[in-house]
């Protein structure tokens, strides 16, 4: 395998592993203040187990998250030196960015929410618990200001052989990104609800801490419930976008050859990306693809067939991901508006806790499947419409990245299996009982 | 000019700042084998970097984006020369940041083990390979008119990359037996004092012969010569270390801890004054050094960036002292005793 190719699976690797922690980060940061905040407002000791109890899932994976968060920073000066080279002066300022204003706050004061029980007053102690949760979405608002560049770069001219800015404003307003955040924070604060509603459902079909559990399945509960309907709402929106600035991730997210008005829908087919159609096709509904592209049932959609060969992005991982993105994004609120007419009788409805159990690696999964539309639909380009992947990659040895391939799978499957296994113990445990923490 | 030059000190404070931070945190990772002798030694060692050491790492972040966002070209060569030394140092900083929290989570012996052996390894190798590698920085690095690195991991494991490291680890142990002395009790305070004691003459050795080493194997020395004014900073240094000796006699101990970050950054200022205005210099042709100059982003870019570094970095600085007060007291039981959560 070439440099690029393993760099690619390298930093594929990297990204999606940091991106299993990072949204139950956003999220369930939120979750644990507002639980701390309670508890300062009511004096309530169950609100002060119950932060102490999601508090330490939290930091399991918090730590999980930064730690896999820092080596993606370098890659893109190890293992992407040229795009570093080509994009720095844009990209690299939002990271940099990101690191002053976001991460020394998140960091910092992480450090004085665990240390600082016995420190601070509990007012004190909750407003920081607050600026960590704040910290951490402003690094995403930020982040994803750096991915919406690449996906539609604006406010920049070529000069000197790369990019070069012209207009800050410009991309601190890109819509691409301010779409990715809109869509993205409310699917980390529905993946950080289901996380904590599967939990409580397990212990509350085991009847214990039952005061406690309920409690928080509701708050999961209804966060999940608007979180959920919001990214329903802003895919669709950015779906639209998508049609109008990369039309070929959105030819391949439907596995659309023909351009063509009336543009249809097929809810199930296999690509066949040498032939230029679908092997099978059922379930087509006409005239869908255009409404969802341009709100427009009549509108013309452009077909793979009319993007050149070495421009169309791979094709099934695309339609794939996308499919099931969408299934499992209106099985969210269903499964929460289920909740809503079930939140007074929960513990009978034994049935529904074993589903929101079963249900905790699917916002994972969706999410997941999220990012492989948006990465691998943008390809072959790395910078949309500028710069291609393959021309992208650092100079060096491909034995050097094969080595540090394998050390990444390594390490990252060991911490997983660690991350894992610590999650679910601690999950499991349950919170310390009512007496000892009073 | 002025934009870059600004930009080419900005560099190397927030790395002088890293340095002298998260160095205490890899000092005391590195001594943890050796002074950790009851599982209290442990807790009170982790427990005195526990609320601190994400922080300091943050500032490692920054100066890697800030100089993906300064110097491009310098972030693109650099990391893509240094690869498999970075990739080690960065799966050591991945290591030691789990094992704070893992060790404790799991009540059995050869769990702890795990963890503690990563504690280790995770604070020593980026303690000696960040040496390593500014040491390469200051002699001169193998890269071609394309910046293309000709050379491998061996290549920066030169006498003088080696005598870097060496520096660096020397360093930061005495800054960390430094910082546990402030905050541990008992016989662990007594130990680390003892010990600080004994690892400054060491670090006094070390600093000297480098300081020879780079009139010998760097054009360090070339900036100060036509400019001796700037002799001051590496006076600074000799000055700052007499400080901590003169601190450890009084035993103001907080004190000699400052007088080492005052070592640490004068050491860092010391290369990269004499690197001015080299960021990378090449060792086969000084024509395909990148400097500050021809490695910069553009104006607009760097305008920015310095805007926010001068608005933002105050502030952080701000916090991060007002954290440094919260945990610089010794650590007591009862702080031990509350740590259910790590
Ligand atoms: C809980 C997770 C989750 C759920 C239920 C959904 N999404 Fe999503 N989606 C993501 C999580 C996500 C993500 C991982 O967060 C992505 C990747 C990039 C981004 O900004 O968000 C994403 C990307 C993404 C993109 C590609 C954007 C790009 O190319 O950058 C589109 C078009 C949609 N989504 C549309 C939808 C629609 C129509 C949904 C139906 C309800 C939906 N998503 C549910
Ligand atoms: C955390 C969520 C993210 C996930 C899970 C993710 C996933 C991926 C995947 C799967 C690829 C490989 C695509 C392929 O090789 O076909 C990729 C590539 C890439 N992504 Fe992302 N990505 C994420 C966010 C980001 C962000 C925020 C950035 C920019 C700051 C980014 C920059 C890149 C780059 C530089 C590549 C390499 C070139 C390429 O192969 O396309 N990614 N990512
Ligand atoms: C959409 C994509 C991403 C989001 C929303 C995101 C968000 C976050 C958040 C909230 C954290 C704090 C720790 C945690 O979450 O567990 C974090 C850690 C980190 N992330 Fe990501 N990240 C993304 C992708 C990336 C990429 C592509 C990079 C590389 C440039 C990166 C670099 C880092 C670094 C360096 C840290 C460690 C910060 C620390 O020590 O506090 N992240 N990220």
């Amino acid at each position: 395998m070439d440099v690029v190719m393993l760099s690619r699976l390298q930093f594929a690797a990297a990204t999606m592993f940091h991106f299993l922690f990072v949204p139950l980060t956003l999220g369930l940061s939120v979750l644990v203040a507002y639980m701390e905040t309670r508890y300062v407002q009511t004096g309530d000791e169950t609100y002060l187990r119950m932060t102490k109890f999601w508090g330490k899932l939290f930091l399991i994976n918090f730590a999980l998250g930064v730690v896999t968060g820092i080596t993606l920073e370098f890659q893109f000066g190890t293992n992407w030196s040229r795009y570093a080279v080509y994009m720095g002066d844009i990209f690299g300022a939002l990271l940099a960015i990101e690191a002053t204003v976001a991460f020394f706050l998140e960091s910092t004061f992480i450090g004085i929410w665990i240390f600082g029980w016995n420190k601070l007053s509990k007012k004190a102690h909750a407003t920081v618990m607050w600026l960590v949760a704040g910290a951490g979405n402003v690094s995403a608002v930020w982040i994803l200001l750096a991915n919406g560049w690449m996906q539609h770069p604006v406010g920049f001219t070529i000069r000197n052989g790369r990019a070069e800015l012209t207009d800050f404003l410009a991309v601190v307003t890109n819509k691409f990104g301010l779409l990715e955040i809109a869509h993205m924070i409310p699917s980390a604060f529905t993946l950080a609800a289901f996380f904590v509603m599967g939990i409580s459902a397990w212990h509350l079909l085991k009847k214990q801490h039952v005061d406690l559990f309920t409690r928080s399945f509701n708050i999961g509960l209804v966060v999940g419930l608007v979180s959920s309907l919001i990214v329903a709402i802003t895919g669709d929106m950015h779906a639209v976008h998508v049609t109008q600035t990369q039309p070929a991730k959105l030819a391949a997210m439907e596995s659309h050859w023909e351009t063509q008005p009336r543009a249809p829908i097929v809810m199930f087919a296999v690509p066949d990306e040498k032939n230029e159609r679908n092997k099978i096709e059922i379930g087509r509904l006409p005239g869908a693809l255009s409404f969802l592209g341009h709100h427009d049932f009549n509108a013309v959609v452009t077909g793979l067939k009319d993007i050149p060969r070495d421009e169309r992005p791979p094709v099934l991982p695309t339609f794939v991901s996308f499919r099931v993105m969408v299934a499992l994004g209106t099985l969210f609120p269903l499964l929460t508006i289920i909740g809503w007419f079930l939140r007074k009788r929960l513990v009978e409805s034994r049935w529904y806790l074993w589903a929101m159990l079963f249900s905790i690696p699917l916002p994972y999964l969706a999410i997941e499947l999220g990012w492989v539309l948006a990465e691998v639909g943008r390809q072959p380009w790395i910078v949309y419409g500028l710069l291609k992947t393959a021309d992208a990659a650092s100079p060096i040895a491909a034995s050097q990245v094969m080595t540090s391939l394998v050390g990444f799978i390594l390490v990252y499957g060991l911490l997983g299996l660690v991350g894992f296994y610590l999650i679910t113990n601690i999950a499991k445990k349950g919170p310390k009982p009512a007496t000892e923490n009073a | 000019m002025v934009l870059q030059s600004a930009w080419f000190f900005l560099w190397g404070l927030l790395w002088a700042i890293f340095f002298m931070t998260d160095g205490f945190d890899f000092g005391i990772g590195t001594l943890y084998p050796f002074l950790g002798k009851s599982e209290r030694d442990k807790n009170m060692m982790i427990h005195s970097m526990g609320p601190l050491w994400d922080g300091n790492e943050v500032w490692l972040i920054t100066a890697g984006g800030v100089t993906f966002a300064a110097f491009p070209l310098f972030y693109a060569i650099m990391f893509s020369s240094l690869y498999s030394a970075l990739m080690l140092i960065l799966f050591a900083l991945i290591l030691r940041g789990v094992s704070f929290e893992f060790r404790n989570k799991v009540e059995s012996p050869a769990w702890k083990k795990v963890w503690d052996a990563c504690i280790f390894v995770g604070s020593f190798l980026p303690a000696l390979l960040f040496g390593v590698a500014f040491a390469n920085i200051f002699e001169g690095v193998p890269i071609d008119q394309d910046g293309i690195f000709q050379g491998n991991l061996f290549t920066l494991l030169n006498p003088y990359g080696l005598l870097g490291g060496v520096l660096f680890v020397c360093l930061f142990l005495l800054h960390g037996a430094l910082w546990l002395t402030v905050r541990a009790d008992g016989d662990l305070a007594q130990r680390t004092e003892s010990l600080s004691g004994k690892l400054w003459p060491v670090l006094t050795g070390v600093v000297v012969v480098f300081l020879v080493a780079s009139y010998i194997f760097t054009p360090l020395y070339n900036n100060y010569l036509a400019n001796p004014v700037l002799f001051l900073v590496p006076a600074i240094a000799v000055a700052a270390i007499v400080g901590i000796k003169y601190f450890l006699m009084q035993k103001a101990f907080f004190k000699a801890w400052l007088a080492s970050s005052a070592t640490i950054v004068s050491c860092i200022f010391f290369g990269v004054i004499g690197l001015y205005p080299n960021l990378f210099p090449s060792s086969i042709d000084a024509k395909y050094s990148l400097t500050a100059f021809n490695a910069s982003s553009s104006p607009l870019t760097l305008k920015i960036m310095i805007i926010v570094v001068l608005l933002f970095v105050p502030v952080v600085l701000a916090y991060q002292i007002w954290a440094y007060k919260l945990f610089s007291g010794k650590v007591t039981d009862d702080d031990l005793a509350h740590e259910e959560m790590y």
